[in-house]
């Protein structure tokens, strides 16, 4: 790691923690319904959408009703984005001309986009129109990120109040979400990202002519390197004159793509396109945004519970985990791959090169800022990426794997992310209790066989659909035929593939041909229940919590905003994440490098 | 559990003007005022005839320019429309056989040199589209260039120099060459 490496790795954080904490105090302002400096604008048009709608924001839900409206929401915004898919060769703003997208793939996409996964399946400059890519994508950008903020409210709610029936009105958390916080910064940081290049237009692909014309050699060209033989003539592939780049609205798509953690790109290559991510500046503020509001709701937290500590508690856990992983990535990437050392290939760091593993990553990144990124995103359940997680080295794949399979609870989605955590809370102080022998409290709630049965609910789903999908995937022909890698990496890809979806991630080792009817119906099961599955015992607990009444603070209470319990927690997390995938992470990424270090012995 | 329906639907119809249709048509205005040259792709030359996007890469092969990132997009390298890397994995044969392929194709265009290949050179980027080098791999071609181009070493690292973009702010990113603007740029002289 060279001194510049360490210092960017040091801005990012800084920028991280400086920022999360007025944003943090503002969200949790917004949700309490306190007056901000832009509820002069919003407010009004907020009571005109309630009135609209036929909806009271005061009214309090119970936490049944609270998850019915969720629901139906949910399913109406996945049902849109569905329709669209399967008409738009008939809609207007269709100006690629791209045909009607396949009902298993439109299915896959859908539930993806409505449950803030965002893993794609499709390539978007070729398969989605503009008019998918607004009102379908775009609008579920921000809903399905709303609605995770909402049901964190929701369970913080649970930890305020005592003896009471409803856990708040899904209606006013995710109007509030959308227009106070998503909306507002997702229009100032488009725009940035706009100056720094990032393409913002409606008009069709433009064409250009290359300036080689007539190319000589094509060996350094692997995908045009050998004339295949066509019956018995050789075939040479016809070069191209011109190169077609494609455009469109991406940057208001970019920016609440990065900050609600939904991560899926406006072109395929994702924010490693030069059009998504095009400088080390827009590169900056896309992986700030990645984790910002994940970060910052730690804070508005703390402060709805009237005690920031707890905040700073939970954020220092996460923090502590993801330094200390990103590291790990960051050694294995810069120390390169030892196969193509032995070919005569230089990857050594020097003020010249960034050096390192840099099959699937863009130079003006490098690999500290690759890196970061790919941590960053799969800590969080966003899932952008700028550069490849399938061409990382088999450690350094690892890291970003496991980090989804933590349960997206390291920041974890917008949300989505803290309430996860929360549950780790919960199993931690009974852990805790079990120790010392008695009955668990977090925040004045005893914590009773409900919550726990509940909390064991969300721990599990993700695991069996994560070790269960891996492994009908690898018995069934069409599971195993869609691989790009041979041997224990094509294994990493399933595994990977089933992760991202049961963690609402969306990244991919993108080598996985997944657009097919199986991958796209067992992967959009996977979502659906990787998201579902835990909301609705969240939400259960969340109301379950309300009706508890405060029990007063003791000496024998175990505090939980000290260091010790930042380990006790982060302990907990770590061991399940590794109890429950150790076993079929070895039989992918590890093998493989063992493997890779035999070969260059 | 079913009065919820109507709210559902009529939320969704609203945050669909607003997130959908106002909200991106708001920055697209503001981005083609403010930014009228970025928001359109950056492109190089006039309008009437651009000659490629400054961000986007393109495809070269002859010994008299420089060569970029090797591309994985199909059914051309560089293909603009539709980005890809290669997602072949460190031990995958399909690779070595294409670093090794690369490594040879640089070696055959210019036989005097036999030192490592910086590794930028031989592996292909994420996007596809990559439109950068590393200085060091930019290096390790000018004795191609000068020697097709007939120029000395020193005047193509002149050049090399002036289209060596540092560190953002001299922190952020990876110092790299802009391989088009280099590319045009050297055509530049000979016309």
């Amino acid at each position: 790691m060279t001194a510049n490496g360490l210092l960017q790795i040091t801005l990012y954080f800084i920028a991280l923690l400086l920022f999360a904490k007025p944003l943090g105090v503002y969200m949790a302002a917004v949700y309490e319904n306190r007056p901000v400096f832009l509820s002069r604008i919003l407010a009004p048009l907020a009571a005109g959408l309630y009135r609209l709608s036929g909806v009271n924001p005061e009214q309090e839900m119970g936490w049944k009703s609270y998850a019915a409206a969720l629901l139906w929401f949910n399913l109406f915004g996945g049902l849109a984005v569905f329709a669209l898919q399967i008409l738009q060769a008939y809609l207007p703003l269709n100006p690629q001309r791209m045909a009607n997208v396949t009902v298993d793939s439109a299915f896959n996409t859908a539930v993806s986009f409505a449950t803030n996964t965002n893993w794609q399946g499709y390539s978007g400059e070729t398969t989605m129109s503009y008019l998918t890519q607004m009102l379908g994508l775009s609008v579920q950008n921000f809903v399905s990120a709303a609605t995770g903020m909402a049901v964190l409210v929701a369970m913080i709610r649970g930890f305020q109040r005592a003896h009471a029936d409803g856990i708040g009105n899904f209606w006013a958390d995710l109007t509030r979400g959308t227009l106070y916080i998503l909306l507002p910064l997702s229009f100032l940081f488009a725009l940035v990202l706009v100056g720094q290049g990032v393409v913002q237009t409606f008009k069709p692909y433009q064409t250009v002519p290359l300036v080689e014309q007539g190319r000589v050699g094509n060996a350094v060209l692997p995908t045009i390197a050998e004339p295949s033989v066509v019956g018995h003539e050789k075939h040479v592939p016809n070069l191209p004159s011109t190169q077609t780049l494609a455009v469109g609205s991406a940057a208001s798509q970019i920016a609440i793509k990065q900050l609600g953690t939904n991560g899926g790109g406006f072109f395929n290559a994702n924010s490693a396109h030069p059009f998504e991510n095009p400088t080390p500046l827009s590169n900056f503020l896309e992986m700030l945004l990645l984790i910002l509001i994940p970060a910052a709701l730690c804070h508005t937290f703390g402060t709805m519970v009237g005690d920031p500590r707890q905040g700073w508690a939970i954020l220092s856990a996460m923090t502590l985990v993801l330094v200390s992983l990103l590291f790990v990535t960051v050694g294995f990437e810069q120390d390169g791959n030892p196969v193509l050392t032995t070919l005569g290939v230089e990857q050594s760091v020097s003020v010249d090169q960034s050096g390192g593993n840099m099959e699937g990553k863009e130079t003006r990144f490098g690999i500290v800022n690759s890196t970061i990124w790919a941590t960053a995103t799969t800590a969080a359940s966003n899932g952008s990426v700028n550069s490849m997680h399938d061409s990382y080295t088999p450690l350094g794949g690892l890291i970003p794997m496991w980090l989804i399979q933590l349960g997206e609870v390291i920041f974890g989605g917008v949300g989505s992310g803290l309430y996860g955590m929360l549950i780790f809370v919960l199993i931690a102080v009974f852990v805790a209790g079990l120790m010392i022998g008695r009955t668990p409290e977090y925040l004045g709630k005893k914590i009773e066989a409900f919550e726990i049965k509940m909390a064991a609910i969300v721990i599990l789903i993700p695991a069996f659909f994560i070790l269960g999908g891996t492994a009908l995937a690898v018995m069934v022909e069409a599971g195993k035929t869609a691989v790009a890698n041979p041997g224990a990496h094509g294994f990493s890809e399933i595994l990977y593939a089933f992760s991202s979806a049961a963690g609402n991630n969306g990244s991919a080792f993108a080598g996985l041909s997944a657009n097919s009817p199986f991958y796209n119906i067992a992967l959009g099961i996977t979502m659906l229940f990787g998201r579902y599955g835990i909301i609705i015992p969240v939400l259960a607990i969340a109301g379950s919590l309300a009706a508890k009444k405060t029990v007063p603070t003791t000496v024998g209470t175990l505090p939980t905003h000290t260091p010790l319990f930042v380990m006790l927690l982060i302990g907990t997390v770590v061991l399940v994440g590794a109890l429950t995938f150790v076993p079929a992470l070895a039989l992918g990424p590890v093998v493989e490098h063992l493997i890779m270090s035999a070969a260059t012995k | 559990m079913t009065n919820h329906i109507k709210p559902a639907i009529l939320m969704l119809l609203f945050f669909t003007v607003l997130t959908g249709i106002a909200y991106p048509l708001a920055v697209t205005l503001c981005a083609q005022t403010l930014f009228p040259s970025q928001a359109n792709g950056s492109l190089l030359g006039s309008n009437e005839q651009p000659r490629g996007s400054e961000l986007i890469g393109q495809a070269f092969t002859r010994p008299e320019y420089f060569w970029g990132r090797p591309s994985a997009t199909s059914p051309a390298p560089y293909n603009g429309g539709a980005s890809s890397g290669s997602n072949q994995g460190p031990i995958n044969p399909a690779l070595i056989d294409s670093v090794q392929a690369r490594i040879k194709a640089l070696r055959d265009a210019d036989p005097s040199h036999s030192e490592a290949v910086p590794v930028d050179l031989v592996t292909a980027s994420a996007s596809g589209l990559d439109p950068h080098i590393s200085p060091a791999a930019a290096s390790y071609q000018i004795s191609r260039v000068a020697i097709a181009r007939q120029m000395s070493t020193d005047s193509v690292r002149e050049l090399i120099d002036r289209y060596t973009e540092t560190r953002q702010w001299g922190v952020l990113g990876e110092p790299r060459v802009n391989v088009l603007k280099l590319n045009l740029a050297l055509d530049k002289r000979f016309n």
